[in-house]
């Protein structure tokens, strides 16, 4: 401690002691141990197990699902993300602080209200049904679920960015005889589609892993609308440890691969701000509001 | 003037954008949300207050909290130990460390739960020594926090790196040069700095503390009356088709959310205008 004279500041090695316990008697050591069990199956015995036929088709539905509800939110987050930030309206810190109910609701209460509005008799159901389209009880009604869970992470990563664009840049834009759409193409949306990536990335990753509000909407039939999650808490009811560690270790995976995709797209995120930084003032100052 | 109207949508644009994103958060936020106080109460005050009154749903409200609260201590003490050696020190490996801390937001509830299974079931690491000594920790209470403490364990630590990185370290090294020992300086100093951010953390673990339900799913074993959280409840009571019950104790936990919602709010207002207030202190000395 001595030695370390310019660390001014006491609690270092408790501090940082103490977060690496815990930290690895919590998180590091059982995660380890769930990986090292699958060793006693072996390679080739995990992989048959994940590529069976019904954990393929888990995967594919689960996958899929959370694909297209990270994409639903993509695009309806964006616009909700720009009419929060740009458009004024009656009632919009009430609708803004709304955004973030997906966060504070549990899951369990998600998935019975979404069921019960989608079921044939529900407020919405009753509406869709007629129309030859079925929501609850089938894949559709895990997009759902999905897209509720997730909608508040596009809008989130979004809005910060858009109300750090410059007004400037558009201005100049503007004069120099741009049409409000080209420079949206142009300026606006090459400046918030880091955002937007990641905001998709978040919400798929946290998709592809959720549970509570699925199961109630889902049907759960296996083959169709059986997501992995439910597949390794089926297994792991009938006793086969092994092949629900089997599965969780591929799940894992999948999800560390997703989460490296964050890393790196935020990292790029940031890089690219400080990039353009000196071109937006530029452009600002061309804009003559400097 | 001008200005405004050359950065601005034309009218019908901006209407058609409004309508479509409030549209769809109608649809996917408000209709959800009132359709959990409707369905509970869609036979009336009595039968509501009926079903809340069930000493299953008690004893789930009670599991619940009881959980949350064991919960809380561990996650204040890691995100403020976490929080301090990463933001007022430098050190090899602060952002694989970072990184290590965001770990349980990439793994399936699901998966939480099974690791604890892996360790402490019947055919666990631990399994038979536990079973020696006649404890229990999955399907039994142990569990479930545990299975909390895992998925919980990232959200205070994540609101306090960024803010007490913002802070710096100058006041706490006046602090300390002034005579003041570790545990005065942190109490005095870096605790009142860091209180909004620590009380948003502990709102947003706490609301999902009490909502989580896969991690707990696996764990629990499902014993009405001693290991079933009021999350888990609402499932047993839904697929007994008992509509009433399971939406009575979803309102409470829709309450819960709301109240979460209002309190989150107040602190994000309290620290805005804190650190805007911090702003137009320090403005001055920044111009000249």
């Amino acid at each position: 401690m001595v030695s370390k004279s310019q660390r001014v500041l006491p609690g270092f090695g408790l501090a940082l002691g103490y977060t690496l316990v815990y930290l690895s008697l919590l998180i590091l050591l059982p995660l380890g141990g769930m990986i090292l069990r699958t060793a006693e199956l072996g390679f080739g015995q995990v992989m048959d197990i994940a590529l069976s036929e019904r954990s393929l088709a888990a995967f594919r539905v689960t996958f899929g699902a959370s694909l297209l509800a990270a994409m639903i939110n993509a695009f309806f987050g964006l616009i909700v993300a720009w009419v929060l930030v740009r458009y004024p309206f009656p009632g919009k810190r009430f609708v803004d602080a709304l955004v973030d109910l997906p966060f504070a609701l549990p899951t369990a209460v998600a998935g019975i209200t979404l069921a019960t509005l989608y079921a044939g008799n529900g407020w919405l159901g009753r509406y869709i049904e007629p129309l030859g389209f079925k929501v609850a009880y089938t894949p559709w009604g895990i997009v759902v679920a999905l897209t509720f869970i997730t909608l508040p992470f596009v809008v989130r990563t979004l809005q910060p960015v858009i109300e750090d664009i410059e007004i400037e840049v558009e201005e100049a834009a503007a004069s120099l005889g741009a049409s409000r759409w080209l420079t949206f193409r142009r300026i606006i949306f090459p400046a918030i589609s880091p955002a937007l990536l990641t905001g998709f990335a978040l919400a798929f990753a946290r998709a592809v892993g959720e549970y509570g509000s699925v199961i109630f909407i889902a049907g759960n039939l296996p083959l169709i609308s059986e997501i992995t999650p439910l597949l390794i808490i089926s297994k792991l009811e009938q006793y086969d440890v092994l092949g629900a560690t089997s599965l969780a270790v591929v799940m894992l995976a999948l999800s560390f691969v997703l989460l490296l995709c964050v890393n790196v797209l935020q990292w790029w995120t940031a890089n690219r701000h400080k990039n353009t930084e000196p071109l937006e003032v530029a452009a600002g100052r061309a804009g003559g509001a400097q | 003037m001008k200005s405004n109207r050359s950065t601005q949508e034309p009218r019908w644009v901006r209407y058609s954008l409004m309508a479509v994103g409030l549209g769809f958060l109608f649809f996917f936020l408000g209709l959800p949300l009132v359709a959990v106080f409707v369905e509970a109460l869609a036979q009336g005050v009595p039968a509501y207050v009926e079903a809340l009154s069930e000493p299953e749903t008690r004893s789930a409200i009670v599991l619940t909290i009881g959980i949350a609260l064991a919960v809380l201590p561990f996650n204040i003490v890691f995100g403020v130990a976490a929080a301090w050696a990463i933001a007022k020190f430098d050190f090899k490996g602060k952002s694989l460390l970072i990184t290590l801390i965001d770990l349980p937001f990439a793994v399936s509830p699901v998966v939480a739960g099974l690791i604890f299974i892996l360790l402490f079931g019947a055919q666990g690491t631990f399994g038979p020594w536990l079973a020696d000594h006649e404890l229990k920790i999955v399907f039994a209470v142990p569990g479930m926090i545990l299975a909390t403490m895992f998925i919980t364990f990232p959200f205070i630590a994540r609101e306090l790196i960024p803010l007490m990185q913002s802070q710096g370290k100058e006041e706490e090294e006046a602090a300390v040069s002034l005579g003041a020992s570790g545990w005065q300086m942190f109490w005095r100093v870096t605790l009142p700095n860091i209180k909004w951010g620590l009380l948003y953390g502990v709102i947003l673990s706490n609301a999902r503390a009490m909502g989580e339900f896969g991690a707990v799913s696996v764990v629990s074993g499902h014993i009405r009356g001693e290991t079933n959280t009021l999350p888990l409840h609402v499932e047993i009571l839904y697929n007994e088709y008992n509509a009433i019950g399971a939406f009575a104790a979803a309102s409470i936990l829709a309450l819960l959310a709301l109240v979460t919602l209002v309190a989150k709010t107040i602190v994000e207002w309290r620290m805005k205008k804190e650190t805007e207030m911090l702003n137009t202190v320090l403005a001055p000395e920044k111009t000249q």
